[in-house]
């Protein structure tokens, strides 16, 4: 329906931007952005970051980290994405649940794709073990496992692994406004309360 | 309409009003002063800071200056990704190409992200006309809707409005669109934020149509980015089964990577955080997760314009982070409705006469909002250096108006320039006392302080010397502060002390 007028827009549009720029040189130099000296406390440094946004953390090992799960997961209900590959009991696996039947469970548990040591973010891409984007938005309780071997130290190190044609949420502690007289509050409509538990071992 | 506030009175006259209000000048001081403080906390933090923003500068004005192959580019890859893309010249075309899609779904209501190009071209009003609800999902956009006010603030477009305010918009308003607010409904933040997570739930559940901006747009994985504290951004980027993204031309960068310095720099000159809570990327549609017809509109709507000014350019290089307003010393005073735009602060002073040119007299007045004291440079993560460009506005302005008749008394650009030469004055203690000795005044100023009292019970200078007495005339203003911006800037290092 806007073939015809967006057809006339788009070289229009594309028309002004040349002509605004006739005379213009395209070439600039564009610097390289910095990056911070490696260190190696990184998981520490991961940690503390995360915290800082009051998130939970919990260190577990591999052999500990069903029971540390099914602790932080506790009585309520609770949704996991196909290829989770850790047995929680009571779990649905998500078959494309609706928003609505997704508003009737408490909590959700997944994997991540790349932690962020120096901003405390997990990344998540969705892919096995992670799930739709959809369900670990609507259930109020996040309980995401990261494992220490996936936390890097700063912005472009996940740039660097992160498959842009896959869709990507970065998640640095919970839900939060300070749109009140800049007072800070925990938990608008993504998930009030984030667990993340760190796998090392 | 074009991102004016209708029948909004020019700068100078607006910005009395504000002056007067003391809850709206309390509010602006407490919140810009801890944004303020914040950003300058994990600023200093990164070691590297000026390399980033030379990085991100760099990133930007690449970006812009080969725009055209950029453009193409990011259309492309968006086909490619099963996006369609629309092309929008101005306003009115960009809000009938949403609401033709809202349409042919049937229907009659879209959640939105809280986003600067859709308020530019009015499309909430635009969307109403045609019997589209569109509902803002921003706890902040939520109040300013729902108490039918204007933004003031391009990152907390609330800031005028306290707790109690809040309090009391919710309960009014919130029963006439949706689900009310509960009874015993405080006025504590967390209570009130409770609050609308429930009066917005169900319109997130069952909404068809969502509708968002973008932070930024990757021209080669035709990527769109939306960075969010909320949530309610990526209920409105996942939930909804149509999803349309107005997205103005100077948001494109290049390269994915070229997403690195900027995703460092947006929440530390924004918000103050080292990562703003929920940062979404997508390309396209994806099989089975989110909405699986994705529509973007590539916007003009006077960015051409401002892409042919040489020196003006560089303005579309914002990422709209707000720094700029949390350290001006005049948006502090009058807060964000006397810009009379979307855009206010210093961005706003130089964005909307680069869009719209300055042949109204309301845009003509912006280039004079300032005091040129820099901090707005010092501060902005792209490096715009928006002091040279209102100097070069300021000149446009005049020769736009060179062929006028002789000035009128309150003509606009007589008022400017008595606004300017005001805003010189007031922005350095030092200045005024010069000023007062100069004109042989200053006994009587001094008396005048002493004497005028505003509402809020700050004493107020009535009458400025020097060559700002034209714009004093019939105005009050507050008195200045025992130490003045530049004082504190130096005392403090521009606040990271
Ligand atoms: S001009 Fe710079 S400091 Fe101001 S909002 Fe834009 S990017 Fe931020």
């Amino acid at each position: 329906m806007t073939s015809t007028p967006g057809g006339g827009a788009r070289d229009e549009v594309l028309g002004r931007v040349r002509s605004a720029l006739s005379g213009v040189s395209p070439a600039v130099e564009v610097p390289p952005a910095p990056r911070a000296a490696a260190r190696d406390d990184l998981v520490d440094l991961f940690t503390e970051r995360v915290e800082d946004y009051r998130a939970v953390v919990t260190a577990t090992t591999r052999a500990d980290l069903a029971d540390v799960v099914a602790r932080a997961v506790g009585a309520a209900t609770v949704v996991v994405p196909a290829g989770l590959d850790l047995d929680i009991p009571g779990a649905v696996v998500d078959d494309g649940l609706t928003a609505a039947e997704l508003d009737a469970i408490d909590c959700v548990v997944t994997r991540a794709a790349v932690g962020i040591a120096e901003t405390g973010t997990i990344v998540l891409d969705h892919g096995p073990g992670q799930g739709r984007r959809i369900i670990t938005l609507v259930p109020d309780r996040h309980v995401c496992i990261v494992d220490a071997a996936q936390v890097v130290a700063d912005v472009p190190d996940a740039i660097e692994l992160l498959d842009p044609a896959r869709p990507l949420t970065w998640v640095s502690g919970p839900s939060a406004t300070s749109d009140i007289e800049l007072d800070r509050v925990e938990g608008v409509h993504g998930p009030r309360t984030l667990h993340v538990v760190l796998v090392a071992d | 309409m074009s991102g004016t506030f209708v029948g909004m009175p020019a700068f100078p006259t607006a910005a009395r009003a504000a002056l007067g209000d003391t809850q709206l000048r309390r509010n602006l001081a407490h919140a810009t002063h801890t944004i303020r403080d914040k950003r300058a906390r994990v600023v200093a933090e990164v070691e590297d800071w000026e390399e980033l923003r030379l990085a991100g500068a760099g990133v930007k004005e690449a970006a812009l200056r080969d725009l055209a192959t950029h453009l193409e580019t990011l259309e492309a890859a968006l086909t490619r990704a099963g996006a369609t893309v629309h092309w929008a010249r101005d306003a009115e075309e960009a809000c009938a190409i949403v609401a033709a899609i809202a349409k042919r779904h049937g229907a009659d209501e879209v959640v939105k992200v809280k986003s600067m190009a859709t308020q530019e071209i009015g499309l909430n009003e635009a969307l109403e006309a045609v019997g589209i609800a569109a509902w803002e999902t921003d706890l902040a956009e939520l109040i300013v809707q729902l108490g039918e006010d204007l933004p003031s603030h391009i990152l907390v477009p609330a800031i005028h409005r306290n707790r109690a305010e809040v309090r009391e918009i919710f309960r009014r308003r919130m029963g006439a669109v949706g689900r009310p607010a509960p009874d015993d409904l405080t006025d504590e933040p967390a209570v009130l934020a409770g609050a609308a997570r429930e009066h917005l739930r169900e319109k997130f559940l069952r909404a068809k149509v969502g509708v968002s901006g973008a932070n930024f747009a990757v021209a080669d994985t035709g990527t769109l980015v939306v960075v969010e504290s909320e949530g309610n951004g990526r209920m409105c980027l996942t939930l909804p089964e149509v999803l349309v993204s107005v997205v103005g031309i100077e948001k494109v960068v290049a390269t994915w990577s070229d997403l690195d310095p900027m995703l460092r720099l947006l929440p530390r000159s924004s918000t103050g955080e080292r990562m703003n809570p929920y940062t979404s990327t997508w390309s396209g549609v994806t099989p089975g997760d989110g909405p699986q017809e994705v529509h973007v509109v590539l916007l003009d709507n006077g960015r051409t314009r401002a892409l042919a000014d040489d020196v003006g350019r560089q303005a579309l290089r914002c990422i709209r982070c707000s720094a700029c307003l949390n350290v001006c010393p005049v948006y502090e005073r009058v807060g964000g409705h006397a810009y009379g735009s979307v855009y206010p602060g210093p961005i706003g002073a130089i964005l909307n006469p680069l869009l719209r040119g300055v042949s109204d007299e309301q845009t003509a007045s912006l280039p004079y909002a300032s005091s040129l004291c820099g901090a707005c440079f010092e501060v902005c993560p792209v490096r715009i250096d928006i002091p040279s460009v209102l100097v070069d506005q300021r000149a446009a302005v005049v020769d736009a108006h060179r062929g006028d008749r002789i000035p009128r008394r309150g003509s606009h650009w007589q008022e400017a320039v008595a606004m300017r030469a005001a805003a010189w004055t007031f922005s350095d203690a030092r200045r005024l006392g010069w000023a007062e000795r100069a004109s042989g005044l200053a006994g009587r100023v001094l008396g005048r302080f002493s004497r005028t009292t505003l509402p809020g019970g700050r004493a107020a200078a009535g009458r400025l010397p020097g060559p700002g007495a034209a714009w004093t005339g019939a105005r009050d203003l507050p008195a200045p502060p025992p130490e003045s911006f530049r004082e504190w800037w130096d005392r403090t290092d521009g606040g990271r002390s």
